[in-house]
């Protein structure tokens, strides 16, 4: 029986996860596993945690406007720890001003969502792009 | 990538290929049985620790502080944590990896390569654990990890499950964790080999361990009773004889008594080594896993091969014998 896993992350120093513990209960509620890693993460555990847990979907929040250099250093630790960041979808949610997004989508990233962003959407995106994704974990 | 490969990969250590294993097994993927065949002459030599516990009464934070312990003590840790998933839905909030921060600030348990964390969700099992949790541990042990710690669904019923996988059985109470009918009903006097009263700065520490010490008293003198009669040579018997279970007391989330449940954990392992009872313990598991495998198997090749009969109007009972009948011969 296969579960789509998705990891939802607090990077930084901002200390506001209201927001993504709701997420992270209306993903369960449409039959994910979410793992949720609790505040304040560095680059590098988010990437471990990635990479460790085998997760389809790495979710990063962060409301602290330090995206550009935080994104996409969990995406380079992922692939120094030998995950494969090409096949999981990279989500970032938060205050993300227009002028950043290429260089997040540059960097790997996927789906950008800004505060206000209905999960409903959230969870079709994840539907819809991931099969796009994924090799297929089984060979 | 074929199994062969990824065989090698958890063997040598190779933190991405253990990940991508546990996930093959834990979604039973066609390669699964392969898998699990070529690791398991390297298994055994891991110490598994289960930790159950109602909900809320600290195993994470214990699983936590426990691994900075062991770390201390130089042996590498394997975490698997189970969560409820919904029956509904399928979908399962795995929460306990965030209790992971030791106290010591200077070591990062989220980094730290001697140490492996998965989550897993219930996926529909009863019991405190996943179908393939004792697979997984394999899996765990199999890459070389001393000291794996089983954090169990606390469901508050009968955690059965933990019985399976573990060799050292931790049982977490706190003060004022419901009232004593609640654990006994739970059956958790039984399956545990150590107890920890968590959250000792609350009031009520003294209660909960005043009526745990009596009830496990109660216990020891059932089991010297039954060894004055015949069947003393009971193995199960034996092995109440020689275990003192011990009551402890921690603070978890400040560290308290950490050291000292780690001590009887070791102790515990020396005692089960020594006496016999932990060879017992994995015959029993090896025999239990291949029962349900062979159940498992014989069940969907039924359900394949007696389609047409089972869908035909016909007795239960009549059937059942036919298929029985038919299945010894082959
Ligand atoms: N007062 C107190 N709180 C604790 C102690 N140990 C853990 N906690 C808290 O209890 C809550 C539940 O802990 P957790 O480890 O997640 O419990 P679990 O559901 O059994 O895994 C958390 O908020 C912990 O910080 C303790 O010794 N004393
Ligand atoms: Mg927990």
């Amino acid at each position: 029986m296969e579960r789509i896993r998705v990891l939802i992350a607090k990077v930084g120093l901002d200390g506001h996860d209201r927001g993504a513990k709701v997420l992270a209960r209306f993903l369960r509620d449409a039959g994910f596993e979410v793992i949720y890693t609790g505040l304040h993460r560095t680059p590098q555990e988010v990437a471990r945690a990635a990479v460790d847990e085998d997760v389809d979907v790495v979710g990063i929040s962060l409301l602290s406007g330090a995206h550009i250099p935080l994104v996409p250093r969990v995406i380079q630790y992922i692939r120094e720890y030998g995950g494969n960041p090409d096949e999981m979808l990279i989500l970032v949610g938060g205050t993300i001003p227009h002028d950043d997004f290429p260089k997040l989508r540059e960097a790997g990233v996927d789906g950008i969502f800004i505060p206000g962003t209905p999960i409903s959407e959230i969870i079709k995106f994840i539907k819809e792009e991931l099969p796009k994704k994924r090799k297929g974990k089984s060979k | 990538m074929n199994v062969e490969e990824i065989v090698e990969g958890v063997i040598s250590g190779n933190r991405r290929l253990l990940a991508r294993a546990i996930t093959i097994v834990e979604n039973e993927y066609p390669e699964s049985k392969e898998l699990l065949r070529k690791i398991y002459p390297r298994t055994g030599n891991a110490h598994v620790i289960g930790i159950t516990g109602f909900p809320g009464v600290g195993k994470s934070t214990i699983v936590s502080k426990l691994t900075e312990e062991f770390r201390r003590r130089g042996k590498s840790v394997g975490i698997v944590a189970v969560d409820p998933s919904s029956p509904f839905t399928g979908g399962a909030l795995l929460g306990d990896r965030l209790r992971l921060d030791g106290a010591d600030v200077n070591k990062n348990l989220w980094l730290d390569e001697k140490v492996f964390f998965r989550s897993m969700g219930s996926r529909g099992r009863l019991g405190g654990i996943a179908k393939k949790t004792g697979d997984v541990i394999k899996l765990l042990d199999a890459a070389g990890y001393e000291k794996i710690l089983v954090e169990t669904v606390g469901a508050g019923q009968s955690e059965i499950g933990v019985l399976e996988v573990a060799d050292t059985v931790v049982v977490i109470l706190m003060p004022e964790t419901g009232d004593d009918i609640q654990v006994n009903k739970a059956g958790i006097l039984e399956i545990g080999d150590i107890f920890v009263i968590n959250k000792s700065d609350l009031e009520g520490a003294e209660n909960v361990e005043r009526w745990l010490k009596y009830m496990l008293s109660l216990d020891e003198e059932t089991v010297i009773e039954l060894s004055k009669l015949s069947h003393a040579d009971d193995a199960k018997i034996m092995q109440k004889l020689k275990w003192k279970k011990p009551v402890l007391r921690t603070i978890a989330d400040k560290g308290v008594g950490i050291k000292e449940l780690a001590n009887e954990i070791e102790r515990h392992y020396e005692v089960i080594k020594k006496n016999g009872i932990l060879q017992e313990k994995r015959r029993e598991k090896a025999k239990l896993s291949a029962i349900e495998l062979a159940v498992e198997e014989i069940r969907s090749e039924i359900i394949k091969r007696y389609k047409q009969l089972l869908d035909k109007e016909i007795d239960p009972y009549t059937l059942a014998d036919k298929i029985v009948k038919e299945v010894l011969k082959c």
